[in-house]
């Protein structure tokens, strides 16, 4: 295995645009590079489920719509009744890979990496909701929407992992690399009537 | 502003507003509207009408005005058809009336009416029948110019629009006394409210009225209430927003006007108008209702206003509706228009009842101001041209004609009463069925089909303190329903206003002609010029059912949909049919309630984020190259890289003799790939593709070709197995996502059992295709612990290793012929890799290649594109590929179709190739074929699927569909006639090593 060089961004070309996409009330930001697996596990496979859990830090979410943030800092997405997708920062990839692939030889299931596949944007303040509600048709309202939610939807004309982290609120939204500049376009365009001067 | 009382009105004389409406300059108040400053100055006339160029002025005071229909500003920002009584004045606005040509005020196409006898209902349907050519060429152009409304603005919209998306659980329409209390009772209770109001302003018809709320003025009670529900966490209130389109599920959609009372030019950043999707819980319909006018002869001169929008203007914007009034009326309510005029001052010349015995309560007090007083009269005629002058009235007999006896009043203006219509426009598109209630002629809600209530006027609650309580008690059980309080509605504050009062309904007030004699017109739709005389005429004509009516007089058929017309037309038309109005029935509603900008349908979905473009790790390489793109589903690939301002045809033979000559990179990132892993990988595949892959060796790489369960060919691609249990299938660009659908629906639905998960990395691998003679140093250079040559690294196989210094999976696979490797590294390298490849190659003349030279170079060598050479009714046989269907499986998708005889019928279109007799000749894809020259029609055998200018054999190839081609070759046949019958030859679809010798280099 080679050291790797310095990943690039999918939405390296937007730099300067996200540098200053400050707005009153809301802030957008690149967060493409981390570690992200896919990981399908049956759910009636207790003793998989368990072993993976004891890697991970903590349980993978049963309930739909919903993740989960581990001890050892992994971000947990349900995304399906036996599928996952299991996020940590971009250097603890290798060796969680390893471990998790480890733990799981010999059960059936699949783990793939997927670090590369997508850009995560991080949207956040009290304006980010309603930048949302632009272009994403499900409830967002708190009531309806808390951190800790996470759904697959179409967010302007793109399909997105949308996460709500906390409730500033801050959402991180995943996004297949080759719509990221589209939908980072977007973004920023939602975001133009909240900019000052 | 000589009409505006001294004093009085909710106007700001404070900001004084200037404005050109027809090319005369007047004043206003902030908080005018176009309408009503015209009113203020005396200006009735504001426009033509449609068909017979008749002066038109101001009906009503809201959203439902048929009439005063403006062009408001200029240049990009023109727009047409707006309702002069829902534009708010700003400084500077310029506006005129629509369908007058030079002016309203001296219309040159006025002649038309002159000519009205010549036009009735139906008039171009019977015209304008032939030749029919004329139609298209003369008929139309011309009156389209004579007809028609405002013009559509030419240059690009210079203002922005966007979309909301929201919901809630009470959505509460209409802003008047039942949709505010409604709100405040389901506001209060906790639920997620939204309000939504096409005026300025909160109140409704309370703004309009002198009633009295809670012990202060209507209009300061609603004004206070907004600030209550301001103040409410969770209620949003949306004026100057239409709630325009009722969908099924409650799904509804408003148009907010954000900046359009600030002018042109809406702040920066901000959207000058917005389109609200809303989802709502359960809806609350308080939309109230529109004044009926009343129909009779030369009812639309200007200065005929209905009743409701004079005391509107009187009392909203402190504008007399003229110096004296006569008030024509069947009901009650409307003596307290009269009453208002005369109490601020203005004059009322004549109340004119067409009811024998009225008991309004305010006539005493009239008569005492000494208002004239007809009963059991109509107005039989109207004089003027520009304005009403005056008006005849006479007595009616007792069975509605003319009794003989006539009076001339003198006026400048006539106020029209003919009772209410609930607006149910909004219920009615909710696909709720409307009920007939004959003792007020009106249309209610009756039975609801969604989870929806109507409150105050909308369900014919006509009075002030009735639609308090129903939009209370409703809003309280709107909440209730979507758990918030018990339903108790909060008290209803008193209130100080008159009770509705008794009507008598009443259709069609005579003439002093028999009806469609005479000059006169008894006009009933006001947009479309349709008069009672066109109804009658349908009605003679054998016209039965309404929606046919309404098509062929066009009554209701404008942009106002008959807010005003409908009810009456209807009415005219049972009367006519000798039938009641429910066994006439009615039209439907549709959206939008009122009309729609497309700017605000559009949304931010234009220019640039019109529709994604899809990038690959090396899009911004290939943009800075000045690549010309090619759309592929929504993915944007390189087509071809010109250079020295070389065009298509010489960029891509270059390209292509990189490819045969040297090396050439291209960026195949799109390609789908679909990860499998488990125990049962290979049974998957088995079943999934035609062909085995049990006896795939690891790391060894197999093309196969899917089928759908009809044996037809639907994708194809290499699939790589990477261990025991893991594989790595391609796709085609365009079908990566169905691929990956089609095989989980076969595990979700037929195979649960198999133990099997797929996953897409299609984004998580860029890949780079290097192929040609010196594709081996170029790799080598960048690979340097790579065994690459033809023994350890073999045609049809995959390694993994380090490239450029990043991890990758390289697979020696070909779509060109020569010798290929396909790299794949993780996307976020992608872009190192292609530079690196630039880099390394640049000694061996590396050279980027697009899809358009791939698609030669495959060709070229004989390799089918999937949606190309094939459509979805071609077999592995067609293509003849009997050699990738296995003969020993037990099963596979597609195999019984395959096995049907009609899929090897030798007389199908099979894949040959063709060869033009003159070697210049490109035919056209999708070229048809034919045997033989002649005069059509010919049977046709077949089609082009791709051709091309090859520059490796220095002549144009083609691939083509046959029937029954590949027993053919040799032979000569044609391409159709439009190429001139350009004789070709069936020839074998491979024009270029044929044996496959150059693909290990």
């Amino acid at each position: 295995m080679a050291e790797a060089p310095a990943p690039r961004s999918p939405l390296a070309g937007l730099a300067d645009a996200l540098a200053g996409a400050r707005a009153d009330g809301v802030t957008l930001t690149d967060r493409s590079a981390r570690a992200r697996f896919n990981l399908r596990i049956d759910p009636k496979d207790v003793e998989a489920l368990t072993a993976a859990g004891a890697i991970l830090g903590g349980s993978l979410p049963r309930t739909p719509n919903t993740a989960a943030t581990t001890v050892n800092g992994k971000i947990l997405l349900w995304l399906g009744p036996d599928e996952w997708l299991v996020t940590g920062p971009a250097e603890e990839g290798a060796q969680l890979d390893d471990t998790l692939r480890g733990r799981l030889d010999g059960r059936h299931h699949a783990l793939t990496d997927v670090s590369a596949m997508y850009a995560t944007l991080a949207l956040s303040g009290p304006r980010a909701r309603e930048v949302l509600m632009k272009g994403c048709r499900l409830d967002l309202h708190p009531r309806a929407f808390k951190p800790n939610t996470c759904v697959q939807t179409a967010l302007a004309k793109a399909n997105v992992i949308l996460h709500q982290t906390d409730d500033t609120p801050s959402y991180e939204i995943t996004v297949r690399n080759s719509f990221s500049v589209y939908l980072a376009t977007w973004l920023l365009d939602a975001m133009a009537e909240y900019r000052q001067g | 502003m000589r009409f505006r009382l001294k004093e009085g009105g909710r106007i700001d004389r404070a900001q004084r507003l200037r404005f050109t409406f027809n090319g005369r300059s007047y004043e206003g108040y902030a908080g005018d509207t176009l309408a009503s400053a015209l009113i203020a100055s005396g200006t009735h006339l504001t426009s033509r009408s449609f068909k017979y160029h008749r002066p038109r002025g101001i009906l009503t005071a809201g959203a439902e005005e048929p009439s005063a229909l403006v062009q408001l500003g200029e240049g990009a920002r023109t727009e047409p058809n707006l309702r002069a009584t829902q534009v708010e004045l700003y400084d500077g606005l310029t506006a005129a009336g629509v369908n007058a040509w030079p002016s309203a005020n001296c219309d040159l196409a006025a002649w038309t009416g002159r000519l009205a006898p010549l036009f009735p209902a139906g008039f171009y349907y019977k015209t304008f029948l032939w030749p029919a050519s004329f139609w298209k060429s003369l008929y139309e152009p011309a009156i389209r110019r004579m007809a028609g409304l405002g013009r559509a603005p030419e240059a690009p919209d210079p203002d922005s629009y966007d979309k909301m998306n929201i919901h809630c659980d009470v959505l509460v329409v209409g802003g008047g006394p039942a949709g505010i209390s409604a709100a405040l009772a389901a506001g209060e209770a906790g639920a997620r409210v939204m309000l939504v109001d096409d005026e300025a302003t909160l109140g409704g018809a309370l703004v309009g009225l002198r009633h009295r709320v809670d012990g202060v003025d209507g209009a300061a009670w609603a004004q206070a209430a907004a600030g209550r529900l301001a103040a409410m966490e969770e209620v949003r209130v949306l004026t100057r927003t239409t709630l325009f389109g009722y969908y099924d599920h409650n799904s509804l959609s408003a148009f907010e006007r954000r900046t359009d009372h600030l002018g042109p030019g809406a702040p920066a950043g901000t959207s000058r108008q917005r389109l609200w999707n809303i989802k709502a819980g359960r809806v609350v319909l308080a939309t109230g209702a529109h004044e009926r006018p009343l129909v009779f002869a030369d009812n639309d001169r200007p200065g005929i206003l209905l009743a409701s929008a004079a005391q509107r203007y009187l009392n909203q914007y402190a504008a007399l509706p003229g110096e004296r009034a006569v008030l024509f009326t069947n009901n009650d309510a409307a003596y307290e228009v009269a009453h208002d005029i005369v109490e601020a001052g203005g004059t009322v010349g004549a109340v004119v009842d067409c009811r024998p015995e009225p008991a309004a309560p305010l006539a005493p007090a009239l008569k005492e101001a000494g208002v004239a007083l007809h009963t059991g009269s109509a107005i039989a005629a109207t004089h003027g041209t520009k304005r009403v002058r005056s008006v005849t009235v006479a007595k009616l007999d007792g069975d509605g004609g003319l009794s003989g006896e006539q009076y001339r009043i003198f006026c400048d203006s006539v106020l029209v009463s003919g009772g209410w219509n609930p607006a149910v426009h909004l219920f009615s598109q909710s696909a709720g069925k409307l009920t007939y209630e004959e003792a007020r002629g009106i249309f209610l809600p009756g039975t609801a089909t969604q989870a929806l209530e109507v409150a105050g006027a909308a369900n014919g609650s006509f009075g002030l303190a009735a639609c308090l309580a129903e939009g209370a008690a409703i809003g309280a059980r709107a909440a209730e329903a979507a758990g918030f309080g018990d339903g108790t509605p909060p008290p209803a504050p008193p209130v100080e206003a008159p009770e509705p009062g008794a009507i008598t309904p009443y259709w069609l007030a005579p003439g002093l002609k028999p009806l469609g004699h005479g000059k006169a017109k008894h006009m009933v739709d006001h947009q479309d010029d349709v008069t009672a005389a066109d109804i009658r005429l349908a009605a003679r004509e054998g016209f039965r059912s309404v929606e046919h009516v309404k098509r062929y007089t066009t009554v209701g058929m404008g942009t106002d949909q008959g807010k005003t017309a409908n009810v009456n037309g209807l009415a005219i038309l049972a009367d006519a049919l000798g039938k009641t109005v429910p066994e006439v029935g009615f039209t439907t509603y549709r959206p939008p309630y009122t009309p729609v900008t497309f700017g605000a349908l559009a949304g931010r979905d234009t220019g640039a984020l019109m529709d994604p473009v899809r990038r690959t790790a090396m899009h911004v390489w290939h943009e800075a190259a000045g690549t010309v793109f090619e759309p592929v589903g929504q993915w944007h690939r390189p087509w071809w890289y010109p250079k020295r301002r070389d065009d298509k045809h010489a960029a891509v033979a270059r390209e292509c003799r990189a490819v045969r000559e040297a090396a050439g990179i291209l960026d195949a990132s799109t390609l789908g790939k679909i990860d499998i892993k488990g125990p049962d990988a290979t049974t998957l595949l088995d079943m999934v593709y035609t062909n085995a892959f049990s006896t795939l060796k690891v790391g060894r790489v197999r093309y196969g070709l899917m089928c759908g369960d009809d044996g037809m060919v639907f994708d194809d691609g290499t699939t790589a197995r990477l261990g025991e249990n893991h594989y790595l299938m391609t796709t085609t660009t365009g079908n990566a996502a169905h691929v990956l659908e089609w095989l989980e629906e076969w595990l979700q639905t037929e195979w649960p059992e198999l133990k099997v998960y797929c996953t897409s990395v299609t984004e998580q691998w860029a890949t780079v295709a290097l192929a040609g003679p010196r594709a081996r140093d170029v790799l080598a250079a960048l690979a340097p612990e790579m065994a690459l040559d033809a023994h350890s690294f073999p045609f049809m196989s995959v390694k993994e290793g380090v490239v450029a210094g990043v991890n990758a999976r390289v697979f020696r696979i070909s779509f060109t012929g020569e010798l290929s490797f396909e790299i794949n590294v993780p996307w976020s390298h992608g872009r190192r890799l292609w530079d690196a490849l630039m880099e390394a190659g640049a000694e061996h003349g590396i050279t980027p290649y697009g899809t358009e030279a791939m698609h030669v170079l495959r060709a070229e060598r004989g390799f089918i594109i999937v949606g190309q050479e094939t459509d979805g009714t071609t077999t592995p046989h067609d293509l003849g590929m009997d050699w990738i269907v296995s003969k020993k499986k037990a099963d596979f998708l597609g195999k019984r179709a395959w096995n049907r005889e009609d899929s090897r019928r030798e007389d199908r279109k099979q894949l040959v190739g063709i060869l033009t007799d003159d070697p210049k000749k490109v035919l056209p894809e999708g070229t048809q074929l034919v045997d033989k020259r002649g005069q059509p029609p010919i049977p046709m055998i077949g089609h082009v699927t791709s051709s091309y200018a090859s520059p490796t054999l220095g002549r144009s190839i083609a691939l083509a569909l046959v029937k029954g081609g590949r027993a053919r070759k040799g032979e000569t046949i044609y391409a159709a006639p439009e190429t001139g019958f350009l004789p070709c030859k069936i020839t074998e679809p491979v024009f270029y090593d044929s044996e496959g010798a150059k693909r290990d280099g």
